[in-house]
């Protein structure tokens, strides 16, 4: 391929220039709130509870985004090692060492401006533990207020009235009031059940995007498409009238794509013919992002769903944010988060998507330093290849170190497994 | 004579192999993988020739096992013709060095000494291989390079001149030599070879004028090259479309299939990857695990244990076996191999007892890519370069019986073809659908 040397063209939709106008309105907000004297909340993807911090007029930012964006504009290697400088092993979370290489290299925002230090810090807990050690780490260096949400791991596989009602008082007694002193703004209930409105308008509209995969062929790419297509609904975005408009032009393009019988589009245009179907479990790889994506592409393999489009909120089977019942659905949408999830479930949810979307095959990126998502996941494998009888395969590669990305690797054995199918797929149709 | 040609492109060695039309396995052939793919494939398949030939030979000759002790002799004549024709070029090659410019003083002292030592190099040749001599490689660098290292320093020392001087020479040769391979008078050889056989060895009893008979037809045969697959790590770079092309981990599934059909579970050790592969009853592969970015206890640590030993690859599972006692080696890493070896050597450890825990050490790594794979069914069939090390089998077969109980364990003489074999059958397939 010649990727690495010839800069391809991007296709752009309305969408993508819409959420790409939105990122770059935040980061502003971001590096512009010294000025604006808006306060600043950092907290995570999963359990991010955006239309809380709203309703207290404060700004969002997410450190994996940063991360990742980082990641992306090949800039994490040196963030990273400016961590492992300071003292960070090799083996800790990559998303952790970027951030803290970041900071020791000025706190630049993707815009070029500097961040300003978060005024709090909001832990929602929905299972990763390294989460709270990045936020030991932050509340260390920034000397402000951390407020810990604990959200119940679902350890036998079911949220119970309980588990709600912990999460639910913790929010009145806890996090509101915390919220309240430091941006000095009164909690209006009625504001939040609007955003939660808004909210549910887009996800319904995220959900039909990320269920037209069912189509054949699909018209979208549910991994490495699909990580645009939650970047709204994830991030700083969920409950505003910017992610409302988002999903309902990304919703008319994929409509049309339907209507036209186009498969996915890709950084190099439409993708050829649709010859795997899979469904892929674990975060992408970012810093070779475009080139993991063109060894599936170029083989004719599309996503059609994929478990890391999960981590900010499970909302294909009926979940969404209730203004009827706010802080509850807010504890709900905590506790549902694919992270806070146990591995039975993770299997269920992986079994029905191979089913619902007649996937060929199933696939797992497994992070190097991402032990949340790695643990157990050779077990989730096997149990899937034993339910659904279709091949499985695993690679490994690293969230944003690019040191861990072996090409060749890992492309020798994608060839592999796409052949490993076409050869199944033959043995099928000769018995 | 229609054939299917499989080319199997390993970091350490290019394997060939040929099929007929009934899937038998017409000859193999293995090279070193050099740093040019396109070279190793052009030798590792005149090698599979060269091998196809002879048994073209064995059949038309009407003999069974019994003409294995003198085709054996014969192949050793063949490959004796073979390295005096490369030896030949590569004194021409160095000799071609040698201008005014470059040894304004000198220049015919360095031809001369320079002759000396390929006039030496050729006369001790025969007893390279004469039979039952031992050798550290079959390959043409291996053999000229060690040897010329040998006399060439010494000879030097005789005529009063650098050894720095030859050892440029070669160095600057070497290269251009192996990426010119020998085979364009295959036949003259095979004459030569058989000639030689004929004259030196009656014991054999052989009829010559059917012999030569034979060999005229054998060499007459028309091998007609229908379909090639290639595998292996170089497999992009070789000149076929995608079609032509299958990943190693289908290859050496196939191909151990191919060899025991009631494979289920095949672990291939190579030069840098390790594979574990599970396949049904029809040879297609289930699941697969390779090691990732790390290619700790592959076959190259061997090869980096045998180098900072000063030994040949082949000779450390002989050594290994001599093992009394167990020294345990945690890190398979192949970088710290050495450090790993030194500190147990200043330990006052064994050199035997230490490469049995090297092996072992291996061995162990393989286990826990199996079972990420699924684990051990039965029957088990190892292959790759370090399937032929007793020590690594003795190894592996210990650890299989202490985790799965009783296994059979499949370990064919000829598994560095396997990939290969795997291609070449996808090429028969290829065609027959």
């Amino acid at each position: 391929m010649s990727a690495d040397k010839t800069p391809i063209e991007v296709v752009k939709e309305p969408s993508m220039l819409k959420q790409k106008a939105m990122i770059a309105e935040n980061y502003r907000k971001l590096t512009g709130a010294p000025e604006t004297g808006r306060k600043v909340v950092s907290t995570y993807v999963p359990g991010n509870l955006n239309e809380l911090i709203m309703c207290f007029d404060m700004v969002n930012n997410l450190p994996e985004i940063n991360a990742i964006q980082n990641g992306m504009r090949q800039k994490s290697r040196g963030m990273i090692m400016e961590a492992e400088k300071m003292g960070h092993s090799e083996d800790v979370c990559t998303y952790v060492k970027a951030d803290i290489g970041m900071m020791a290299k000025g706190n630049i925002a993707p815009n070029g401006e500097p961040l300003p230090a978060p005024d709090l810090l909001l832990l929602s807990y929905t299972g990763c533990f390294t989460f709270m050690k990045w936020f030991e780490l932050l509340r260390d260096e920034y000397g402000c207020e951390t407020v810990m949400l604990q959200v119940p791991y679902e350890g036998d596989g079911k949220v119970t009235e309980n588990m709600r009602n912990f999460v639910v008082k913790q929010l009145k007694e806890e996090v509101i009031p915390t919220f309240e002193r430091i941006s000095g703004v009164k909690f209006d209930i009625d504001r939040l059940r609007e955003n939660l409105r808004r909210s549910a308008a887009a996800e319904d509209d995220l959900v039909w995007v990320l269920q037209s995969a069912k189509n054949r062929p699909s018209p979208i790419d549910a991994y490495f498409g699909g990580v645009f297509y939650i970047g709204p609904i994830f991030t700083a975005f969920r409950g505003t009238d910017d992610a409302v408009e988002y999903y309902r032009l990304l919703r008319q393009e994929i409509e049309a794509r339907i209507a036209n019988g186009q498969g996915p589009i890709t950084p190099e245009g439409d993708m050829g013919s649709e010859k795997y179907r899979l469904v892929v479990e674990g975060p992408p790889n970012w810093t070779s992002f475009r080139d993991f994506w063109k060894m599936f592409y170029d083989e004719g393999a599309v996503v059609v769903a994929s478990t890391y489009t999960k981590v900010g909120g499970v909302y294909d089977f009926g979940f969404r944010h209730d203004p009827d019942h706010p802080l509850e659905s807010l504890a709900d949408y905590c506790l549902g988060c694919y992270t806070n999830r146990n591995l039975p479930q993770r299997v269920e949810m992986i079994e029905n998507y191979m089913s619902e979307y007649e996937a060929d095959g199933f696939l797992i990126n497994s992070i190097k330093s991402c032990n949340s998502f790695s643990a157990g996941q050779l077990l989730i494998m096997r149990e899937i290849e034993d339910r659904t009888g279709k091949p499985a395969a695993f690679v490994e590669s690293d969230l944003v170190d690019p040191r861990y990305f072996s090409k060749a690797n890992i492309k020798n054995r994608l060839e592999s497994y796409f052949q490993m199918i076409d050869q199944k797929r033959q043995g099928a149709a000769a018995a | 004579m229609k054939c299917f040609v499989g080319i199997d492109l390993g970091s350490t060695t290019t394997k060939a192999v040929l099929l007929d039309e009934e899937r038998r396995i017409l000859g193999e052939g293995i090279t070193n993988s050099q740093s040019n793919y396109a070279t190793a494939t052009k030798v590792a398949k005149l090698e599979a020739l060269i091998s196809t030939r002879l048994n073209l030979f064995r059949r038309a000759l009407g003999l069974g096992d019994e003409g294995d002790a003198f085709l054996d002799e014969m192949v050793l004549k063949f490959r004796h013709e073979q390295f005096l024709e490369q030896l030949e070029d590569l004194h021409q090659t160095c000799a071609k060095l040698i201008t005014a410019e470059r040894f304004p003083a000198n220049a015919a002292a360095v031809r001369e000494t320079l002759d000396a030592i390929f006039g030496r190099l050729r006369e001790e040749s025969a007893a390279i291989f004469a039979p039952g001599a031992a050798r550290r490689s079959d390959f043409f660098r291996d053999i000229a390079g060690s040897r010329f290292m040998r006399i060439g320093e010494e000879v030097a020392a005789e005529a009063g001149l650098s050894y720095d001087i030859f050892l440029n020479l070669y160095d600057k040769s070497i290269i251009e030599v192996e990426n010119r391979p020998p085979g364009d008078n295959l036949s003259t050889n095979f004459q030569r070879a058989l000639d030689g056989v004929i004259a030196n060895a009656p014991q054999f009893n052989i009829d010559a004028d059917a012999a030569k008979e034979s060999l005229a037809s054998a060499l007459g045969i028309e091998l007609e090259e229908v379909y090639t697959v290639g595998t292996g790590y170089g497999r992009v770079t070789l000149p076929f479309d995608k079609d032509h092309i299958r990943s190693e981990i289908l290859c050496h599934g196939l191909g151990a299939h191919v060899m025991y059909p009631e494979t289920r579970t095949v672990l291939d050790i190579g030069g840098q990857d390790t594979k574990a592969i599970q396949v049904d009853e029809a040879g297609i592969v289930e699941n697969f695990q390779m090691n990732d970015r790390c290619a700790a206890g592959c076959g190259r640590y061997l090869g980096y244990i045998a180098d900072e030993m000063n030994m040949g690859l082949h000779e450390l599972g002989p050594l290994a076996m001599k093992a009394t006692k167990n020294v345990r080696i945690n890190s398979t890493c192949t970088v710290f191999a050495g450090a790993e070896l030194r500190d147990r050597l200043a330990l006052g450890e064994q050199r035997e007892d230490i490469l049995a825990g090297l092996h072992r050490a291996i061995i162990l790594r393989a286990m826990s890519i199996i079972s990420r794979s699924g684990g051990i069914k039965d029957q088990f069939t190892f292959t790759g370069g370090v399937a032929n090390n007793e020590a690594a089998v003795e190894a592996l077969k210990k650890v299989i019986e202490e985790n799965y109980g009783k296994v059979t364990i499949n370990i064919n003489p000829a598994s560095i073809y396997t990939g290969a074999l795997g291609a070449a059958t996808f090429a028969h397939r290829a065609l027959a659908n």
